[in-house]
């Protein structure tokens, strides 16, 4: 049995044939391919876990401020508001704090996974935690999220691109999206089927979004699009676990996505130079100078 | 397991410091490298950046990454936040050139001089993205290996037989060579042959090389 597949086209194939749930496919091949045992596999999900946990606390209980000077405390302020203001329910005001406090754990130097990336690991740990807790779900439910979430990934990996220089802030945030996406169905009951149009959904929602870090630092707008990632995949999940879709393969649209994202300026890939990173307020709130000075001040 | 097997642990992954898996990640990757090929304890290590790291290193913390890698703490270490300070108590001396204007191949390049009394090693590394690496250079000698295998770096003498020597040598202890590079300084003076296997190489095996007349260094890479 070849446990291998190229895309998402084949990956159901294989878990039509084998009955079977994305994730069980994507841990028979991490475990055929990588030689690996099931339990060493757990073990590396469960550290992977734990990490995503510990930066997700670490921000709201203990927040610092990040290397450029421009995120700090933002997950606690959100933890800190008032029931009657938590507009989106609970689930979501859950992720936006997680997603939130991942980032500014990132750029304040805390350990991360990245997932696919570093600029895009508060989508993953925002989704899954928020998910996790609100519905007393298992930590077998957790890591089959996780390893769900990774098939997904994978493929856009193989096939499309995870790299903002490459494909803007769709590659990233958006690839965390879909990733997540495809992880919350499967975590609620849904079929593989509906994981890819839950991911594909995603991916379409975000087309087109572009990278454009303020100062080429990954904080502002990264942050709060973590949160948006993170919204971008609840909201895609049930609308597939409802098969409601927009009946594009989720093959087709990662092709789609790595077009347009090729067609982006090199202004909006990464580059800093277009979108938020040349706003003018922002841009005058920390000349360069000022901040370097600030920087230099608290080494 | 190819070289173009994307695990699952590639996608969820890696585990580090942040803000940047190339930055922050690669940098702490290519110290800890250079580190390694270093034989000894530098007390002296100058870090000249270009491209990209040139301008962003301190928002990115590229150069307590860098300086966290050279003590030896992996792209996952927290100590790597307050380097500056672990570096002072290591004795160790650290200084930063940033170099804006020299064209490099890759955005994301360092130059890493490290100094104990009369030994002095140059490793140039790129950082090129999702936390991998290059070590493209050895002092006067362009090399190219990524430290993603086991990995042992002979320098020695051009002269004829020696890789020979050295392949004959594994064979017999039963390693198996995934990748062999030889890079020369010129014909017939220093070279350098990397080779990246896929089972691990014992000090003992190094030792053993050692006493070759033409192999002037072994160093061993076991990230």
């Amino acid at each position: 049995m070849n446990w291998d597949f190229k895309n998402a086209e084949e990956l159901l194939q294989i878990c039509s044939e084998q009955d079977m749930p994305v994730s069980e496919v994507m841990i028979n091949r991490e475990m055929q391919l990588g030689g690996v045992s099931r339990e060493a596999i757990m073990e590396r999900l469960d550290e992977s876990l734990r990490v995503m946990n510990v930066a997700v606390d670490k921000a709201i209980l203990d927040p610092v401020k990040s290397m450029g000077g421009l995120l700090g405390g933002e997950a606690a302020k959100v933890n800190a508001l008032d029931e009657a203001k938590i507009v989106s329910g609970p689930v979501m005001h859950r992720a936006i704090m997680n997603a939130l406090a991942v980032a500014e754990t990132n750029a304040s130097m805390g350990v991360i996974v990245a997932a696919p990336t570093a600029g895009s690991a508060g989508v993953l740990p925002a989704v899954l935690l928020s998910l996790y807790e609100t519905r007393d779900l298992s930590v077998d439910t957790l890591r089959k999220g996780l390893i769900n979430a990774s098939a997904i990934g994978y493929i856009i990996t193989r096939n499309g691109s995870v790299s903002g220089a490459e494909a803007g802030c769709q590659a990233e945030v958006g690839s965390a999206a879909a990733m997540a996406a495809s992880a919350i169905v499967e975590m609620t009951g849904g079929t593989p089927e509906q994981c890819c149009n839950a991911a594909s959904v995603a991916l379409s929602n975000l087309l087109g979004l572009v990278c454009d870090p303020v100062r080429g630092l990954v904080e502002v707008p990264c942050q709060t699009r973590n949160a948006m990632g993170a919204a971008c995949a609840y909201v895609s999940a049930e609308m597939a676990l409802a098969d409601v879709g927009i009946n594009v393969p989720l093959d087709e649209m990662i092709q789609i996505t790595y077009d347009v994202g090729r067609t982006l300026p090199e202004s909006l890939r990464e580059t800093a130079k277009g979108g938020c990173a040349v706003a003018p307020s922002l841009c005058n709130a920390c000349s360069r100078d000022a901040a370097l000075s600030r920087l230099k001040a608290t080494m | 397991m190819s070289n173009s097997f994307i695990s699952m642990f590639d996608v969820i992954g890696p585990v580090m410091v942040g803000p940047s898996s190339s930055h922050t990640s690669g940098a702490a990757t290519i110290a800890w490298m250079a580190r390694q090929i270093f034989t000894g304890n530098p007390e002296k290590v100058t870090f000249t950046l270009y491209g990209s790291f040139a301008e962003t290193y301190l928002g990115h913390g590229t150069d307590r990454a860098l300086i966290g890698g050279m003590l030896g703490y992996k792209s996952d270490d927290v100590r790597i936040r307050n380097a500056y300070e672990h570096a002072e108590e290591a004795g160790m001396q650290v200084e930063f050139i940033v170099d804006k204007e020299t064209a490099v191949s890759h955005p994301n390049t360092v130059d890493i001089v490290m100094t104990e009394a009369d030994h002095t090693l140059l490793i140039r590394g790129e950082s090129v993205g999702g936390g991998r690496v290059r070590i493209k250079r050895m002092n006067n000698i362009d090399v190219d290996f990524t430290g993603e295998y086991s990995t042992i770096i002979i320098s020695h003498l051009d002269r004829m037989g020696t890789v020979a020597f050295i392949t004959t040598f594994m064979a017999d202890h039963d390693i198996n060579i995934a990748t062999l590079k030889l890079f020369r300084e010129e014909k017939g003076k220093k070279a350098v042959t990397v080779i990246e296997t896929d089972d691990y190489i014992s000090e003992e095996l190094k030792e053993m090389y050692l006493k070759h007349k033409y192999i002037t260094s072994v160093d061993l890479i076991e990230i």
